[in-house]
């Protein structure tokens, strides 16, 4: 769920390391799927020469893509990092991951028991994940557009810049995207409604659904990253996107200097906080050169630098001193604890469930 | 044939003879089989499973019970709902249309192109062939992606037009049906001139010349006597362009609206988000089941103008 960034070199670039890692043919390789702009750029080169294992990186740019890589079987990876709910959790009931050696992985008491125990939930004795990297899904503000359009005092944390058709009109002019995403769109929607957003409750869902559509006409597009672009250019006043996107929207406006501003806030309503853990597939041809490249990012100066790159919290404990002041209190990085508490983790749904909210979303979409 | 073949028996001892026709039987056969039945049939197969949460994805369509009974499970159910659930109706429609009008685009535009270089001097049309080819250098996806830095709110044609002074405000082409006009449009041209230009070179000019001679005006010799000779190409380069432009995934997901239904997008969606491999190939069946009437069609003019000729 990170950095859905430049969708275009990001493709580019995983197929140029495609190429290259057909090519390279070293003994002791690691082969890597990671989303992009999701290591620091000296991380993978930091571990070539403290270990001397080769790394092999390739990139996706969903969950969805990974994810059908690995349900297909055989997909030559040694280390994933997949969102851990609903998808990670979904892998493990499938079985596809191997368990680790955690004798080989002395850094993993080093994490945060908050999120350790939330991943307890669907990995029991955090047998096969190791959380990487976490951050929220919040909205993406101008400010100043926002402003001009609800009046000086207007509240921004809040969804009722997307799901109050009053507040939602008036900005329709300046432009509000959401997420091409249904579980996050869906868990806002019920957050809004002030009901449990992991509802499964059919009248729940219908009434989100209702609510979604009552949106609909004011939302100008539906799309996973392309938000980032138009946040920083002031194209876009209000999007639903992801905590180190919206943050790297917020850098690039302030390199272009043209005026304009961007914030993220985490919606008072509640939101989702995910995390995105590291897992190794069974079938993983180099299990072992995996471990030591989960050790070595269990390293907090390793993880503390990742972190400072790109925007995203980590959970380990240990590197929080190490990372740059300005980060460390950023509150869309690491919300404060009464922030903390509104926040909310994905349940994962039944697939029945998931396939009917998936052509749900279709239909909200093509507004059918 | 059978004189061919009677001629090289005698050059030929015949055992190398059978061989080597069996290898020019069936290795088109065997082709086909690998390349086309096969995959089929895994399909096919696939939509009559149950998507399942496992490595693969989906339920297996028979198993031996105890005591060799046979179980066999086929599942129904993903075609039913493809006939009851609307969307996919409407979405194989758009699909159509869109190739409908995508077709009709390339055949305008393409059909002056191929008259053009096959009416040039011989020199000359190496060339302009060539010209056609070119972007074929480049990958597909950098072309899409390059109608996006075009087609944007602050891309290349509207700066353009609001230099020019033609519009106040940009237009908004990009994540538009327009958009995806455009881009089929631009991507499958070449699939139209190629056959065409093909077709177009074999005609007889001394036709023309009759036609001439017998006081017939160029344009109404070209309708009464080039563009029917012409069907074949017409026909050749219209089922290259529609058939690839129905199930067309990539175009629809950079250039057009998330909202817009395509049933390339609804099979994407099917595939990865839902996981529900069954019912993805279950589309794809249909797909292949509403495609194969303008190929039959397409074969049957082709023996028309055999039969015609001969």
């Amino acid at each position: 769920m990170a950095g859905q960034i430049k969708k275009t070199p990001r493709l580019l670039l995983s197929l140029f390391l495609l190429a290259l890692g057909t090519i390279a043919q070293a003994e002791d390789r690691v082969h890597i799927y990671n989303w992009n702009d999701y290591f620091a750029e000296d991380t993978l080169s930091g571990f070539q020469e403290r270990t001397g294992i080769r790394p092999v990186l390739d990139l996706y740019d969903s969950n969805e893509v990974l994810e059908a890589k690995l349900l297909a079987g055989a997909s030559g990876y040694d280390l994933v990092f997949p969102t851990a709910h609903p998808f990670a959790a979904r892998h493990i009931k499938a079985g596809i991951y191997q368990p680790l050696d955690r004798s080989k992985l002395p850094g993993l008491d080093q994490l945060d028991p908050a999120i350790m125990a939330s991943l307890a939930r669907v990995d029991p004795g955090n047998a096969h994940l190791v959380p990487y990297l976490w951050g929220t899904t919040g909205l993406g503000v101008n400010p100043d557009k926002v402003r001009a359009a609800l009046g000086e005092d207007a509240p921004l944390d809040t969804w009722a810049l997307i799901f109050d058709p009053e507040q939602a009109s008036k900005l329709a002019g300046c432009g509000i995207s959401l997420l091409d995403d249904p579980t996050e769109v869906f868990a806002a929607a019920l957050a809004y409604l002030g009901k449990d957003p992991n509802s499964q409750a059919p009248e729940d869902l219908e009434a989100a659904a209702e609510l979604i559509k009552a949106a609909r006409p004011h939302i100008r597009y539906f799309h996973s990253s392309q938000y980032i672009s138009d946040l920083a250019n002031g194209a876009t006043c209000v999007a639903h996107g992801y905590s180190g996107d919206v943050l790297q929207a917020r850098e690039r406006a302030k390199e272009a200097d043209k005026g304009v501003a961007v914030v993220y806030r985490i919606p008072r309503e509640g939101a989702v906080l995910w995390t995105d853990v590291m897992a190794i597939p069974k079938d993983a041809p180099n299990p072992e050169s995996a471990q030591a490249l989960i050790a070595y990012l269990l390293d907090p100066s390793v993880i503390a630098d990742v972190s400072d790159y790109v925007y995203y919290a980590n959970p380990n404990q240990a590197a929080t001193p190490l990372i740059e002041a300005e980060l460390r209190d950023d509150p869309g990085i690491y919300p404060p604890s009464e922030v903390r508490a509104r926040l909310f983790t994905p349940d994962e749904r039944s697939e029945r469930e998931m396939r009917h909210l998936n052509r749900l979303w279709t239909r909200l979409k093509s507004n059918r | 044939m059978t004189r061919l073949s009677k001629r090289s028996k005698r050059l030929r001892p015949s055992g190398e003879h059978r061989l080597s026709r069996l290898i020019n039987i069936g290795l088109p056969y065997l082709w086909l089989g690998l390349f086309f039945l096969l995959p089929f049939a895994i399909v096919l197969r696939i939509s009559l499973a149950e998507p399942l949460l496992a490595q693969p994805p989906y339920t297996a369509l028979w198993e031996w019970a105890e005591q060799g009974i046979l179980q066999i499970r086929l599942n129904l159910g993903n075609f039913q709902l493809i006939r009851e659930d609307d969307i996919y109706l409407a979405a194989l429609l758009n699909s159509l249309w869109v190739a409908l009008v995508g077709t009709l685009g390339c055949l305008l535009l393409g059909y002056p192109m191929a008259y053009a270089i096959a009416t040039a001097p011989e020199r000359r049309r190496i060339l302009l062939l060539m010209l056609i080819i070119l972007p074929f250098w480049t990958s597909f996806l950098i072309r899409v992606y390059a109608w996006i830095g075009i087609l944007n709110a602050n891309g290349l044609l509207n700066n353009f037009l609001l230099w020019l002074g033609v519009i106040d405000t940009p237009l908004k082409i990009l994540h538009t049906q327009t958009a995806v006009y455009i881009g089929v449009i631009y991507s499958y041209l070449p699939f139209m001139i190629l056959p065409l230009y093909a077709n177009l070179t074999r005609l007889d000019p001394t036709l023309l010349e009759a036609a001439a001679d017998l006081g017939c005006r160029p344009w109404r010799a070209f309708t009464r006597v080039t563009l029917p000779l012409s069907l074949p190409g017409i026909v050749a380069g219209s089922m290259l362009v529609f058939i690839p432009v129905v199930g067309e995934f990539v175009i629809p997901d950079l250039l057009g609206s998330p909202g817009s239904l395509m049933i390339g997008k609804l099979m994407w969606t099917e595939f990865f988000a839902n996981k529900d491999w069954p019912l993805a190939s279950a589309l794809a069946i249909v797909l292949l089941a509403v495609l194969v009437v303008p190929f039959v069609l397409m074969q049957r003019l082709q023996q028309d103008d055999e039969d015609g000729r001969t």
